[in-house]
C-alpha cells in the first residue's frame, strides 16, 4: 500500500516536471523578451542595458550583439560563464542568476531578433586584417577565418559565431581572453591555437577588419567579388556622404 | 548513433582480405616513388633539404596577361565551382585538399606537384603531363570532367602551378609534396568503430555527424562533405586510406594539423572511406572486375564488405 501511494506520488512529479519541460509551458513560466528588458527580478538585470534595445550591443564599449547569434551559440556562452570556462566578471554573475531555462529562453528571444543590417565602411585599407581573414596565417598554421567563420565573417552554425559588424573592441578583447587562458569554450582549443599564434597587432587589424564587414551574405563571395562588393558599399557610404 | 560493427562482423575477416588484397596485388600496382627511380631519388640530401620550400608571396604575382592568368588559377582553386562550373560535379574546391590555396607543405602542394611532371603513372599506366593530372582531379576528386588540356581553366591552373614553383628543382620529391606516406603504416588494423568515436569527437563539429558538410549557401561549402553524392568519387585518390590518413595527420582538424595520433589518423580514415560516395566514372558494371583493374591495393575498400554492405555502390 505504501508502496503503491509512493508510486503515485512520484509519478505525479514526474507528470508535473515533464509539462514544464515541454516546450510550451515553459515558454509561458520563462519569457525571454521580458528577462532581456527588465531582468529576472532575482539578480540578472536586462540584457539591454549593455547590450542595446534590439541587442544590437555597443561597439565602442565592446558589449557584442546579441541579436540574430544562434542560440545554442549564445546558451552555451551563457551556461559557460556559470562554470568559469569563460571568464567575465559581469556576466558570470548574470548568467549564475538566471536558471537554466531563463537562460535558454533568453538565448532563444536573441537569435531571432533580426540582424541589423550593415554595409561595409572600410574607408582606410587594412591589408593585413584582410589577409588573415581571408588567407590566414598558414606558416603557422593558422587558416584563414572566413573558413570556419563563413563568407566575410556572417557566421556558421552553433559552434562559430558572426564576427562580421561586430564590436572591434569586443573581438579584439575575446583573442586576448583566448590567448591568456580566460575565456576556453572554444570546441577542441582552435581559438586557442589561433589566438596564441597572432601578435597584439594582428588581432587588432583582423578584429577592426571584421567589425567593418557587412552582416549579411555577399552574392558571390570570391575573393575578387568580396574586394568589390566592399567597394561597392563603401562607394555608397561615401556617396551618401556627398 | 548506428552502432557499427567492424570487429564484430568483420574485423578480423576485413582486415585478412585487405591482407590478401596485398597477397594479390598486381605487380603493375608499382608505388609512384618506385616507377622512376629517377624521379625518386631526391637531388639534395642534406639537412636542409627538409626545410619546405616556400613559394613566392602573392604580392609578387606580376601584372600584365600572366599575372591576370595565375591570379585566375588561384580563383579557381580556392573558389572551383564558381569559377569552372562546367567541369565541376560537387560542392567541393580544389583548397580543401590542398591547404593555403596549394602552398603548404603535407598537403598535396602546387609547387611540388608541377615540378614531377610528365610522370608515369601506374593509375592509367601511362606518362602523364602535368595537364593530365590536373584533369585526374576534376574527373575523380571533383566528380565532374576533364576539362580540355588547351582550355583556360588547364591553362590559369598550370601557369598558378608554375609560379608557385618558382625556383624550385625538377624532377624531385621535394619535401613536403603529396600527403607524406614514406613509413607511414598503422601499428594496428584501422577500426571503423575507433574512428567513429573520433569522428564524433573532433570531426563531426565541422563536417557534419553524417560527414555531409555545412553550406554556405547552395553550391558553396563552408565544410567539404566527406562522403555521400557531394564528395569525391570513388576514382579519387582521397578514398585510399593511405592518402586520407595522411592526409588527416597532417592538416585535421583544421588549424591543429599533427595533434592526432597516426593511428587515430588511421581510423578515422577507415570511418569516412568505408561510406558510399559517387561511383568510379571508369566503372564497367561489375564492382569486383573495377577493383581488380583500378582499386586492387590494400587501401582502398572499394567492393569490400564493410559492415554487411559492398562498398562501391556509388550514390548520386
Amino acid at each position: 500500500m505504501k508502496k503503491q501511494l509512493f508510486l503515485g506520488a512520484l509519478l505525479s512529479v514526474v507528470t508535473v516536471s515533464s509539462l514544464a519541460a515541454s516546450g510550451a509551458s515553459r515558454n509561458e513560466v520563462v519569457n525571454g523578451e521580458k528577462i532581456a528588458r527588465e531582468g529576472n527580478g532575482r539578480g540578472a538585470v536586462g540584457c539591454l542595458v549593455c547590450h542595446g534595445m534590439h541587442g544590437e550591443g555597443v561597439s565602442v564599449s565592446g558589449f557584442p550583439r546579441l541579436a540574430g547569434l544562434n542560440a545554442r551559440y549564445l546558451e552555451k556562452q551563457l551556461n559557460d560563464f556559470v562554470s568559469g570556462a569563460r571568464d567575465n566578471v559581469v556576466m558570470k554573475p548574470t548568467a549564475t542568476a538566471l536558471s537554466e531555462d531563463e537562460r535558454r529562453a533568453v538565448a532563444d528571444y536573441y537569435s531571432k531578433l533580426s540582424v541589423p543590417e550593415r554595409v561595409a565602411i572600410t574607408l582606410e585599407s587594412n591589408e593585413v586584417g584582410e589577409a588573415l581573414a581571408l588567407r590566414g596565417k598558414w606558416d603557422q598554421q593558422v587558416p584563414a577565418c572566413i573558413q570556419c567563420h563563413g563568407p566575410n565573417g556572417v557566421g556558421i552554425g552553433e559552434h562559430f559565431p558572426p564576427l562580421s559588424g561586430q564590436s572591434a573592441l569586443y573581438l579584439a578583447n575575446q583573442m586576448r581572453e583566448w590567448k591568456k587562458g580566460s575565456r576556453a569554450n572554444d570546441p577542441l582549443g582552435l581559438m586557442k591555437h589561433v589566438a596564441q599564434s597572432l601578435t597584439e597587432s594582428e588581432i587588432l587589424a583582423v578584429a577592426k577588419w571584421f567589425s567593418s564587414q557587412p552582416t549579411f551574405l555577399v552574392e558571390n563571395s570570391d575573393i575578387t567579388s568580396q574586394v568589390s562588393a566592399q567597394e561597392t558599399t563603401q562607394e555608397k557610404v561615401t556617396g551618401g556622404k556627398q | 548513433m548506428r552502432k557499427l560493427i567492424l570487429s564484430g562482423l568483420v574485423s578480423v575477416p576485413l582486415w585478412m582480405v585487405l591482407n590478401v588484397g596485398i597477397a594479390l596485388e598486381n605487380s603493375t600496382q608499382v608505388k609512384p616513388a618506385q616507377a622512376n627511380p629517377a624521379q625518386a631519388k631526391p637531388v639534395q640530401s642534406s639537412p636542409v633539404s627538409k626545410k619546405a620550400f616556400v613559394p613566392p608571396p602573392e604580392s609578387e604575382i606580376p601584372e600584365g596577361k600572366f599575372g591576370d592568368t595565375i591570379r585566375l588559377g588561384r580563383d579557381i582553386f580556392l573558389h572551383t565551382r564558381a569559377n569552372a562550373p562546367e567541369y565541376v560535379g560537387n560542392d567541393l574546391n580544389c583548397s580543401n585538399c590542398h591547404l593555403d590555396a596549394g602552398r603548404r607543405a603535407n598537403s598535396g602542394p602546387l609547387w611540388a606537384a608541377y615540378v614531377r611532371y610528365p610522370m608515369y603513372r601506374p593509375k592509367n599506366d601511362k606518362v602523364n603531363t602535368f595537364a593530365e593530372r590536373l584533369q585526374g582531379c576534376f574527373m575523380y576528386s571533383m566528380n565532374g570532367k576533364a576539362p580540355p588540356a588547351d582550355s583556360e581553366v588547364i591553362k590559369a591552373l598550370t601557369a598558378y602551378s608554375y609560379w608557385l614553383a618558382t625556383g624550385a628543382p625538377t624532377g624531385v620529391n621535394m619535401p613536403g609534396f603529396g600527403y607524406p606516406k614514406q613509413g607511414f603504416e598503422p601499428k594496428q588494423a584501422p577500426s571503423y568503430e575507433r574512428g567513429e568515436a573520433i569522428y564524433a569527437e573532433k570531426c563531426a563539429l565541422c563536417h557534419g555527424e553524417n560527414g555531409e558538410g555545412v553550406h554556405v549557401k547552395k553550391g558553396e561549402f563552408a565544410f567539404p562533405a566527406l562522403w555521400g553524392a557531394n564528395s569525391f568519387n570513388w576514382g579519387a585518390g582521397m578514398h585510399e586510406l593511405n592518402n586520407a590518413a595522411a592526409f588527416i595527420k597532417h592538416n585535421m582538424p583544421l588549424g591543429l594539423g599533427g595533434t592526432l595520433t597516426d593511428q587515430e589518423a588511421w581510423d578515422v580514415a577507415m570511418f569516412m572511406d568505408s561510406h558510399e560516395r559517387p561511383q568510379d566514372p571508369r566503372y564497367n558494371g561489375n564492382i569486383q572486375e573495377t577493383r581488380k583493374k583500378y582499386h586492387d591495393t590494400k587501401w582502398s575498400l572499394y567492393g569490400i564488405e564493410v559492415n554487411g554492405k559492398v562498398l562501391g555502390q556509388g550514390v548520386k
